[in-house]
């Protein structure tokens, strides 16, 4: 390259290849010595890596490397361990029953612990993180409960779910679609709906025959939700006398609820989660403010 | 020129590309007839409709007389073919700011997910893919056709190979963006990343890139100076591998001829490490051969330096061509994937980390002699950026390829902001700078509308990345850590939710920045239109460059 009329650049003093193209020229320097020192240096390690690890492939097998590492192996060594840390004291969260599992404080910090995790990933997409629940997502932090807020209860309504179609002891309630299924008329739907409010005090229609909502609701609705619509939690039937709506009060809410009915659904946790989890999320929930 | 005739009948070439257009109207209309998907049949209609419209344009080119067969040179210079080089330069211009507003409105979707409005056509998982595909291959493809087709007539003065043929590239290259962009919309995907579009669609991809790796050949082969520049290297690894990958992990089987979908022949871990060997290869040599390619002219050429290395440039070629395409599997760590072939993707990226500096090392040393130059030329400081950014990159992905790193960055932000930090500050700037000098260049104008302007565009667009690329770190870390975070009880510390509660400040600042990386964007769209429009016409300076061809 370096020919008898060579070419300098002359800022470096550098011969250039001598060739040109569209005005540029390349520089004949010398590969950076660091550079490729480095280079080597990765590829020495990279043999070395070979040499431990498992590397290239063969026939019907590849190198092992000389420590016989596998990742589902080591995950299973990590998996293992942590089992065993947890398995520790949790074995006897599986043992005792639930309300001996509160009285003991160690168990209860177990078992909380378990259970907000198990909260977070499982429960928190509908209830909300701290429990508070939203439009049709029960807030688990007060002290009313469609099915109960003991333990026991908690527990069997986590187990089976809610209208889950996987399990047979599921909770159900199906509370008819009166406006849909023609069972009431619309004006019908409308003055029950203005008899509801009335049993937690709220404002009514103006010109709303207080009367004839009493009769549509004894006729109706007293059968589950109670002759003063204070519910009924074997049947799953909301307390309509309190200030704590799971669809809303307004007059357009209720006759919406009334006329479609409402049917929410929750997984059976017990064909998704372990018998421990189940039980450390019951505690949780217990935990959350209104557990009875 | 003595008295021309008006016009001309068409040429044999000419009719032959018609021949071809109509047998594509033909069959497109066909299939859109039998269509079993209403998407499928827009999209056979927008096929009949660039078939209709190709043989309008070459009756016109005939009736208005066009030379069939342009000279090779004028005067003892190459007689350039600069037409489908301006095209794909306003189509990069266009397509980037397309692209780089629909990864703004997904980050912002990110961050407050009420954005998405519950409309189907504008759901993340919609407009992501219309994103990566906008801003890879339709910024950045079109970035490529025209450095490419410009550099190669260049270094080589020769005209382009075909007359035809490289519009038909180019046409037909925007083409396939049309169809694969609107089919995302229209939910038309066969689900892998970054090679979404559908059989058709990858079909009349091969077609335009064949077509493509000719007309470059051709060109190179009648070359007029005795070596091939470093540049054209680079770009024929990239046309070469691209076609190569594309082949490869778009193996599909249709279910049938009137249905968009199709099935790959790979199943399960083989399916994964096809992908991902296609993934990471559209990285190795899209987004870095190919613009290597773009550094190795535009750097030495704006800075009037030489190369700084010749040596260097031939060694860390054919190392990073040879090591790039083992890297792939270290996409697939702590998968079904087995370890031996974890092993080879991460030692293989590990060696890589040296040749790809050589890129940096013979882009930056060009400068040397020039450095004050950067004072006074933002397009010059754009490509110097853009090479730093390049070797940080390439420096982040070989550590993030340690399985020890990669089990705390994969499947965080912190591989989004690593991909960012690549795609904006290197493939984003070299391509503005890149635009920069090819558009004065193309249109015989005395330089930039605005030098202020390109200014403003690097600072504005230089702040974003910085915003973008941090607080995808900050976010990636702590979404790992928070993760892998147990408790003294042995259970999770944080559930899913409160990991993609604690990133919203983060998606926030990620979107700020994406937005002025989109307002740059805008002031150089402007920039650029106006030179075109209104800029001074060059002379003198560019007398001595050899004349460009009159517009057609």
């Amino acid at each position: 390259m370096a020919g008898q009329n060579e070419d300098r650049d002359h800022i470096t003093g550098t011969a250039t290849t001598g060739h040109e193209w569209d005005g540029i020229k390349e520089l004949n320097t010398p590969l950076p010595r660091w550079w490729l020192n480095i280079f080597y240096a990765t590829i020495i390690w990279a043999f070395g890596y070979w040499v431990v690890y498992p590397s290239w492939p063969l026939i019907s097998s590849h190198l092992p490397g000389v420590t016989g590492y596998s990742s589902r192996a080591e995950v299973a060594v990590e998996l293992d361990a942590l089992k065993a840390k947890r398995t520790a004291a949790a074995a006897d969260l599986g043992k005792v029953e639930l309300a001996a599992i509160k009285a003991d404080p160690k168990l209860l910090s177990l078992a909380l612990a378990q259970g907000k995790a198990a909260f977070g990933d499982n429960c928190a997409p509908c209830h909300g993180l701290g429990g508070a629940g939203s439009k049709g997502y029960p807030n688990l932090n007060d002290d009313d409960w469609l099915w109960g807020g003991t333990l026991q209860d908690i527990h069997t309504t986590l187990q089976h779910g809610i209208r889950s179609t996987n399990d047979d002891k599921t909770r159900i309630s199906a509370m008819p679609a009166f406006g849909k299924d023609g069972i009431l008329k619309k004006e019908e739907v409308r003055l029950v709906a203005n008899y509801v409010r009335t049993l937690s005090g709220l404002s009514t229609e103006t010109g709303f025959d207080k009367a004839k909502g009493e009769k549509l609701f004894a006729e109706n609705c007293a059968a589950c939700h109670g002759d003063k619509g204070a519910g009924n939690k074997e049947l799953g039937a909301p307390n309509l006398t309190d200030a704590i709506w799971l669809y809303g009060s307004s007059i357009d809410e209720i006759v919406e609820t009334v006329t479609n009915s409402r049917a929410g659904l929750m997984p059976a946790w017990g064909a998704r989660l372990d018998p421990i989890t189940v039980k450390s999320l019951a505690i949780y929930v217990h935990s959350l403010g209104g557990g009875k | 020129m003595s008295i021309q005739a008006r016009y001309r009948s068409m040429s044999a070439n000419e009719v032959a590309w018609a021949i071809a257009a109509a047998i594509l109207t033909l069959m497109t209309i066909f299939i859109a007839s039998k269509a079993t998907d209403a998407g499928y049949a827009f999209h056979m209609y927008v096929f009949a409709l660039a078939g209709v419209g190709a043989i309008i344009t070459l009756g016109k080119r005939a009736a208005a007389n066009v030379p069939a067969h342009p000279l090779q040179e004028i005067d003892g210079k190459p007689n350039y073919h600069m037409g489908p080089v301006k095209f794909a330069t306003i189509a990069a211009v266009f397509w980037g700011v397309a692209g780089f507003l629909v990864g703004l409105i997904i980050a912002l979707q990110l961050a407050y997910p009420a954005l998405n409005f519950d409309f189907a056509y504008i759901q993340f998982g919609r407009l992501r893919p219309l994103h990566t595909s906008a801003v890879i291959f339709a910024f950045g493809g079109n970035v490529l056709l025209a450095t490419s087709f410009y550099v190669v007539q260049r270094t080589c003065h020769a005209r382009l190979a075909g007359e035809i043929t490289p519009w038909f590239v180019v046409l037909g290259y925007n083409l396939f963006i049309v169809v694969a962009g609107t089919g995302y919309l229209l939910g038309i995907t066969q689900g892998k990343e970054y090679a979404e579009p559908e059989w058709y669609a990858d079909l009349w991809l091969t077609i335009v890139w064949v077509a493509y790796l000719l007309v470059f050949l051709v060109t190179i082969w009648k070359r007029k100076e005795p070596h091939i520049y470093v540049a054209n290297w680079f770009t024929l690894a990239f046309i070469v591998t691209i076609a190569v990958l594309h082949l490869g992990n778009n193996t599909t089987i249709p279910v049938s001829i009137f249905s968009p979908k199709s099935y790959i022949v790979w199943s399960g871990v083989q399916d994964a490490m096809f992908q991902w060997w296609y993934g990471h290869n559209a990285v190795g040599f899209f987004l870095t051969a190919g613009f290597l390619a773009i550094m190795y002219y535009f750097v030495p050429k704006r800075a009037n330096r030489p190369v700084y290395s010749y040596r260097l440039s031939i060694i860390h070629f054919w190392a990073l061509i040879f090591l790039y395409i083992w890297a792939g599997p270290h996409h697939l760590h702590y998968t079904a994937l087995p370890d031996w072939a974890q092993t080879l993707g991460m030692t293989f990226s590990i060696m890589l980390w040296m040749p790809s500096w050589g890129g940096m090392i013979n882009g930056l040393m060009t400068l040397s002699g020039a450095w004050d130059k950067l004072r006074t030329d933002p397009v010059l400081r754009m490509l110097v950026v853009s090479v730093a950014f390049y070797g940080m990159s390439t420096f982040e992905g070989p550590m993030m390829s340690i399985k020890a790193v990669n089990s705390l960055s994969h499947y965080t932000d912190w591989t989004i902001g690593h991909v960012h930090s690549g795609a904006l500050g290197w493939v984003g700037f070299v391509s503005f700078g890149a635009i920069y000098c090819l558009v004065p260049w193309l249109w015989n104008k005395k330089g930039l509308w605005s030098d202020k302007l390109v200014n403003w565009h690097f600072w504005i667009a230089t702040l974003g990345i910085v915003l973008y690329i941090s607080a995808m770190w900050v976010a990636g870390i702590m979404q790992g850590l928070m993760w892998r975070a147990y408790t003294s009880l042995g259970f999770l510390e944080y559930s899913f939710i409160e990991t993609v509660d604690a990133m919203h400040p983060f998606y926030v600042i990620r979107a700020l920045g994406g937005a002025l990386f989109v307002v740059g964007s805008l002031i150089m769209a402007y920039n650029i239109t106006m030179t075109i429009l209104s800029g001074e016409a060059a002379e003198g300076v560019e007398a001595s460059k050899p004349a460009l061809v009159p517009a057609e």
